[in-house]
C-alpha cells in the first residue's frame, strides 16, 4: 500500500530530518508512529502527501511514485488520502457542514450526494447537533471530530493523523482514538503519529519508533518506549 | 457538472464576501478611492481638453484689406486660402459687416457714432478671419499671405500686396507662440499626471487585495490538502474580486452624482461653458463602464496573482 524506499531529507542548511528510512505499510493496517519532536515523523507523513520531496529515495503509494507526480496531478492524488492535524485546520469561515461539503465538492461529488452523506458522517462522529456551527463555536474535541469526518468523507485509502490528540484532554483524546479505530475497522489504513503514551499502550497495534530521522524499533504489538 | 462547479464558485465567493465583511468593506473602501481617482482623472482630462480647445479656437489671424480692394478679389484669395492644408476655416467679413460690427461695438460712444454719421463712405476695409487646424501653423499661413511661400507665384504675391492692408499675425505672434507652448505643455503634463496617479491608485488597490488574501493563506493550504483543484481554490477569490469591483464602481458613481452637481456650475463659470454635471449625465454609461471595467479587472487580476503565490508554495 505505502512503501518508503530509503528516503532521506536533508535541508539546505545541512540539517538531516530523515536518514534513509525504509518502511512498508499494508492495506487496512493501523500503524502508530512515535518519537520525540524532531524525530522525523511529520516529515515522513508530509512526503506521503507530496508536501515535501525527499532529497534521496522514493515514496510509493500503491504503485504510484509520489515524488514524480506532476503539480496538476496532486489534487486528485490527495483526495485518496485523508489528513487530520493537531491544530484541526478547519476552514474558519465555513460551518461544520460546509467544511465537510467542501472536501466532497473538491472531489467532484454532486449536490445530492453531499446533502445525503454529510449528515451521515457527522452522525458517525457524533456531531449532528453541531452541523451549522462554525469552528470557533466548537470545542477542541468537536473540531477534531469534524476534521476526521472531513478526512474520511471521500472514503480515502489512507487516513493520516498527525498528533490528533495533541491539543485535547485525556477523555477527548481517547474518544478520538476510538473513532480512528472505528475508521480502521471500516477498511481504511490509518497512520497515527503521536506522543501520547496512554493512547499507544491502549491500542495494542503496530508501533514504529523513530529517533533522529531513523526508525529504531518496529513492533507488531508495540508499546510506548522511548 | 461544469454549471454546478461555476455555481459553487459563485456561491462560495458570495458567502466568503459576506462572512469576511470587515475585510471586504476595507477592500471596497480602498477600491472606491482608487476608482474615484480614475474617475476624477477622466473628468479633469475632459475639462483640460475642453479648455485647451476653447483657447485654441480663440486664436486666429485676420487679414485686413484696403478699402479699394474689390470683393471678387477678396473671395478669390479666400478660396485659395481654403485650399491650404493648414487652414481650418476662413470667414469673410464684408465692408458693410465690418461697419455694422464697429457700430455695435461702440453703440454707447456718442462721439464715434456721430463721427461715423458725418462720413459719406465706409472707412473700414473688408477682412478675412482665418483659423488654422493647429495653432503652430499660423506662421506658414502668415508667410503665404506675405508672399513668402513656395505656394505663391510672384504674380500672386504682387496682387496680395496690392489688396492687403495688413495681417495681424506679426503683432500677435509672441502671444500665439506662447499659447501654443502652454497648450502643448499642459497636454503633456496632464497625460503624465494621469498616468502617475492611475498607477498609484492601481498599486494601492492591488496591494490591499493581496493583503486581504494573505490573511487567507492558511485556508488556501488546507483547501489544497483536502484535494481542491487550483480552480476550486482560486475561483471564490476571483468572484470576490468581481463583487468588490462591482460595488466599488457603483459607489464611486454614486459619489460623483452630488459632487458634479455641486461642482458643475462653479466649474462652468471658471472654465467657460463646460458643465461637469451635464457631462456626467450625458456620458453616464461610458464613465460607469470605465470604472466598472477598471474595478473588476483590478479585483480579478489582483486576486488571481495573490492566490497564485500560495498555490505554488
Amino acid at each position: 500500500m505505502v512503501y518508503f524506499d530509503k528516503v532521506a531529507k536533508i535541508y539546505p542548511n545541512g540539517c538531516v530530518a530523515l536518514d534513509e528510512v525504509s518502511l512498508t505499510i499494508e492495506p487496512q493496517e493501523f500503524v502508530s508512529m512515535v518519537g520525540q519532536s524532531g524525530a522525523g515523523k511529520t516529515t515522513l507523513l508530509k512526503m506521503l502527501l507530496a508536501e515535501e520531496r525527499p532529497t534521496k529515495g522514493k515514496v510509493f503509494f500503491d504503485s504510484v511514485d509520489v515524488c514524480c507526480l506532476p503539480h496538476h496531478a496532486l489534487p486528485e492524488f490527495r483526495r485518496r488520502i485523508g489528513v487530520v492535524f493537531q491544530d484541526f485546520r478547519l476552514l474558519p469561515q465555513k460551518t461544520a457542514y460546509e467544511n465537510i461539503a467542501f472536501a466532497m465538492e473538491a472531489a467532484g461529488r454532486s449536490d445530492e450526494e453531499i446533502a445525503a452523506d454529510v449528515p451521515q458522517v457527522l452522525e458517525l462522529v457524533g456531531l449532528v447537533s453541531k452541523i451549522d456551527c462554525f469552528p470557533h463555536e466548537l470545542s477542541g474535541g468537536e473540531k477534531q471530530r469534524v476534521a476526521i469526518a472531513r478526512a474520511i468523507i471521500n472514503q480515502p485509502d489512507v487516513l493520516i493523523a498527525d498528533e490528533p490528540t495533541g491539543n485535547l484532554d485525556p477523555i477527548n483524546a481517547q474518544e478520538i482514538v476510538q473513532l480512528l479505530e472505528k475508521v480502521n475497522e471500516l477498511g481504511t489504513t490509518v497512520i497515527l503519529a503521536t506522543h501520547n503514551r496512554d493512547v499507544i499502550n491502549s491500542l495494542n497495534k503496530r508501533v514504529v519508533t523513530m529517533e533522529r530521522g531513523k526508525i529504531i524499533r518496529d513492533e507488531k504489538h508495540g508499546r510506548y518506549v522511548l | 457538472m461544469i454549471l454546478t462547479k461555476i455555481k459553487r464558485l459563485f456561491r462560495a465567493g458570495a458567502i466568503n464576501f459576506w462572512r469576511n465583511r470587515l475585510v471586504s468593506f476595507a477592500t471596497i473602501f480602498v477600491s472606491v478611492i482608487a476608482l474615484f481617482v480614475v474617475g476624477s482623472l477622466v473628468f479633469s482630462n475632459v475639462i483640460l481638453t475642453n479648455t485647451l480647445t476653447q483657447l485654441e479656437n480663440k486664436v486666429d489671424i485676420s487679414v485686413y484689406f484696403k478699402t479699394e480692394a474689390g470683393e471678387p478679389d477678396i473671395l478669390a484669395l479666400k478660396s485659395s486660402l481654403e485650399k491650404l492644408d493648414e487652414v481650418k476655416e476662413v470667414n469673410y467679413i464684408s465692408q458693410e459687416q465690418a461697419l455694422e460690427d464697429f457700430r455695435n461695438r461702440h453703440r454707447d460712444n456718442a462721439l464715434i457714432t456721430q463721427s461715423l454719421a458725418e462720413l459719406d463712405e465706409n472707412p473700414l476695409g473688408a477682412a478675412l478671419n482665418i483659423k488654422a487646424k493647429n495653432p503652430s501653423q499660423y506662421e506658414s499661413i502668415a508667410r503665404f499671405l506675405e508672399g513668402d511661400s513656395e505656394l505663391v507665384s510672384s504674380n500672386q504675391a504682387g496682387f496680395f500686396s496690392v489688396i492687403i492692408d495688413k495681417v495681424n499675425y506679426r503683432q500677435n505672434k509672441q502671444v500665439i507662440e506662447r499659447l501654443v507652448n502652454i497648450i502643448g505643455a499642459s497636454r503633456k503634463i496632464g497625460f503624465g499626471v494621469t498616468v502617475a496617479l492611475a498607477v498609484i491608485a492601481i498599486l494601492v488597490t492591488f496591494n490591499t487585495i493581496r493583503l486581504a488574501i494573505y490573511t487567507s493563506r492558511d485556508e488556501i493550504s488546507v483547501m489544497r490538502l483536502v484535494g481542491a483543484s487550483n480552480t476550486r481554490v482560486r475561483g471564490p477569490f476571483v468572484v470576490e474580486g468581481i463583487i468588490h469591483g462591482l460595488l466599488a464602481s457603483a459607489i464611486t458613481m454614486a459619489i460623483f452624482y452630488p459632487l458634479t452637481w455641486w461642482l458643475g456650475p462653479k466649474a462652468e463659470n471658471f472654465f467657460g461653458g463646460f458643465n461637469l454635471f451635464d457631462y456626467y449625465f450625458s456620458h453616464w454609461f461610458s464613465i460607469f463602464g470605465i470604472l466598472l471595467l477598471t474595478g473588476i479587472i483590478l479585483g480579478v487580476i489582483s486576486a488571481a496573482i495573490a492566490v497564485r503565490k500560495y498555490l505554488r508554495a
